[in-house]
């Protein structure tokens, strides 16, 4: 019976696998990040663990990979930025307890490491800048990016204490932190990938070389066309 | 014993493999473009050999724990990024390789007479190799990887009678899970890489025995010097040694770029969905496979189910791949390359080549009734292809063929 069950529940997702959801592509802004603006990540990283980390973990990143990775010092990440860890080797997790949340929001509220690289960064810039008051809602607040998200507008103060632009800039921040986060590796990869390619691009050019220097043994030597 | 031999020749036929298989292989001189592909897909096994290992070294086969260990490898292991990037770009490029090595095959008639066993191995060969880059694509453990494998171990349900039982034999389970992943790892570092090896070997062995086709689609062995040496062959080795080493440099450009600018190519290489862990819970909302299982996929979602089951489908899907191995034996035209086939030929063999590449792309669309039928003309055009062939490769006047090859 529980065969039979799941065979139906595959086949059919084979066969309908259609976007039954599409309803949820609405327009998203576009995220200008740049992981490489430094003072971006660092104030989207403060903003990240004052706003944010409260209830959403990076579980797949450690304190001191931001301290190397952001300049700063592990003094400076644990004085200012670690709240819920006790040593800077540590990953970065939630101090709220599980069942606790799931009693408060209906769930617990997703681990953010890898945010940026399943929704993207156009999602996250979007649909933080997308809460609208409605009272129907729980927490008073609606989302038009995840409709009946069930998280409070916890940038409600930033908003209301900055311009549009400077607010804008703050989700910026933490948009581009959450790149970061994503593939800490890209910040190597970029930087690396043109000097890669430049060697590659002179080997190419000598092999080249040697190539056409054995062949005249085929176009005019000893392999030339025989009769 | 032969004391002029050295130590090792006088125990280990060495010199002897050397010179069979390269300095004194014998390769035509008129090779192109569609000839670098073969030595490709032999650096690409290597690289994934090579990653696979090291890969292996990190991850943990467990539910509970993959997910986490593939990112413990993207951030806590020394160059382990570089490594997975490595690993997961290549299952896509030995894909792009092996399909342009199959297209060589199919413009220059490679696989006819006397070839015929070298195209048998190479198709066991291309349906093992999905095979590996299906089971590697569920070890990440990530959403994609999970419900990948659910969609497609389900069609073995589909079998009559053994299907429901054939399944949790599959799957050790009633469920994709645990067993699962765990005997998908063997399968992916242990059972397949060893047969891929093998038969990689076998292959290479029964060229060389034959000796390669050519652009020309002459056997070159037909004119030889008084030395016994083929008239239009060039020394395997230093000649097309170096002129690999050429395109391998060439094809690790490319292979950097990706790598390092753009690994997950848009969500082809590496999709969306699969940076969240599985969850049995929650179904994504678009499940497709990735891009070079997607032709076949195709084929099975055109064929309507009969009598509620989808083995039809699934038959057809599998028939799609098998009906590579018939390829010899229908060809029955005169010439071996496309250069001297008829004009006819020529436009069905284009048609054939649109319908995969179509069918790959309707594999990653949502279903509508639009891309359905479009998927039913394609699948029907697939499989003309092979059942007229018999037929359409014998019309039409081909051109008269060379002695020698040209160019």
């Amino acid at each position: 019976m529980r065969i039979k069950l799941k065979l139906i529940v595959g086949l059919s997702v084979l066969l309908f696998s259609v976007n039954i959801f599409a309803a949820s592509k609405v327009h998203l802004d576009h995220a200008n990040t740049d992981i490489f603006d430094e003072a971006s990540l660092q104030n989207g990283a403060k903003l990240f663990m004052n706003y944010c980390s409260g209830c959403h973990e990076i579980s797949l990143m450690r304190y001191n990979r931001i301290a190397k990775d952001l300049n700063l010092t592990e003094e400076h990440v644990a004085k200012n930025l670690m709240f819920a860890g006790n040593k800077v080797g540590e990953a970065i997790t939630t101090a709220m307890p599980e069942d606790g949340a799931a009693k408060w929001f209906g769930g617990v509220p997703p681990d953010l490491s890898l945010v940026s690289r399943s929704k993207g960064t156009d999602w996250i810039y979007t649909y933080l800048r997308s809460f609208y008051d409605d009272e129907e809602r729980i927490f008073g607040v609606n989302n038009t990016v995840l409709v009946n998200a069930s998280m409070p507008d916890v940038l409600w103060s930033l908003r209301e204490s900055q311009s549009e632009e400077e607010f804008d800039q703050s989700v910026l921040d933490i948009t581009n932190f959450l790149d970061y986060v994503g593939e800490p590796a890209k910040l190597i990869r970029l930087k690396l990938g043109k000097w890669v390619l430049l060697f590659l691009g002179i080997l190419f050019i000598l092999t080249y070389m040697l190539k056409k220097e054995y062949w005249k043994d085929v176009k005019y030597g000893i392999w030339r066309p025989r009769d | 014993m032969n004391n002029k031999q050295s130590w090792i020749d006088q125990r280990f036929p060495l010199s002897k493999v050397i010179n069979e298989h390269l300095a004194e292989y014998y390769t035509p001189r008129n090779f192109n473009f569609w000839y670098f592909f073969g030595g490709l897909a032999v650096v690409m096994l290597i690289m994934q050999l090579v990653t696979g290992i090291f890969l292996t070294m990190h991850y943990k086969p467990d539910a509970e724990y993959a997910f986490a260990s593939v990112e413990y490898i993207m951030r806590d292991v020394e160059w382990g990024w570089f490594i997975r990037y490595m690993h997961s770009t290549g299952a896509s490029a030995f894909f792009v390789i092996i399909y342009l090595h199959m297209m060589r095959a199919l413009l220059y008639g490679s696989y006819k007479g006397p070839r015929e066993l070298i195209w048998i191995l190479g198709m066991v060969l291309y349906i093992l190799l999905l095979a590996e880059a299906f089971m590697g694509y569920v070890l990440p453990w990530g959403q994609m990887s999970f419900w990948g494998a659910q969609v497609i171990i389900s069609l073995f349900g589909s079998v009559p009678i053994v299907g429901p039982d054939l399944l949790v034999w599959i799957l050790g389970d009633y469920a994709v899970g645990d067993a699962t992943l765990n005997r998908f790892f063997s399968l992916h570092v242990v059972v397949i890489p060893l047969i891929l090896v093998v038969l990689v070997f076998l292959h290479i062995v029964a060229l060389h025995h034959v000796g390669s086709n050519n652009p020309d689609g002459i056997e070159i062995k037909k004119n030889k010097d008084a030395d016994g040496i083929p008239k239009d062959g060039i020394p395997f080795h230093p000649y097309f040694t170096i002129k690999d080493s050429v395109v391998v440099v060439g094809f690790l450009w490319i292979f950097c770029a990706v790598v390092f600018y753009a690994p997950a190519l848009n969500g082809y290489f590496l999709e969306a969905p699969n940076f969240i862990e599985a969850n049995p819970l929650k179904t994504p909302e678009h499940i497709a496979p990735l891009w070079y299982l997607t032709p076949y996929y195709s084929v099975l979602r055109a064929i309507p189910p009969l009598f509620g089951s989808q083995f039809p489908g699934v038959l057809g899907m599998f028939a799609a791949l098998g009906v590579f191995f018939l390829l010899p034996w229908l060809d029955r035209s005169p010439v071996k390359s496309i250069r001297y086939r008829s004009p006819i030929y020529k436009w069905i063999l284009g048609t054939f080549v649109i319908s995969f590449i179509m069918l790959g792309w309707l594999g990653v669309q949502p279903v509508t009734p639009l891309y359905v039928l479009l998927a039913r003309i394609f699948t029907t055009l697939y499989f003309s292809f092979f059942i007229l062939m018999p037929w359409f490769s014998t019309l039409g006047k081909t051109k008269e063929v060379p002695e020698r090859v040209t160019g």
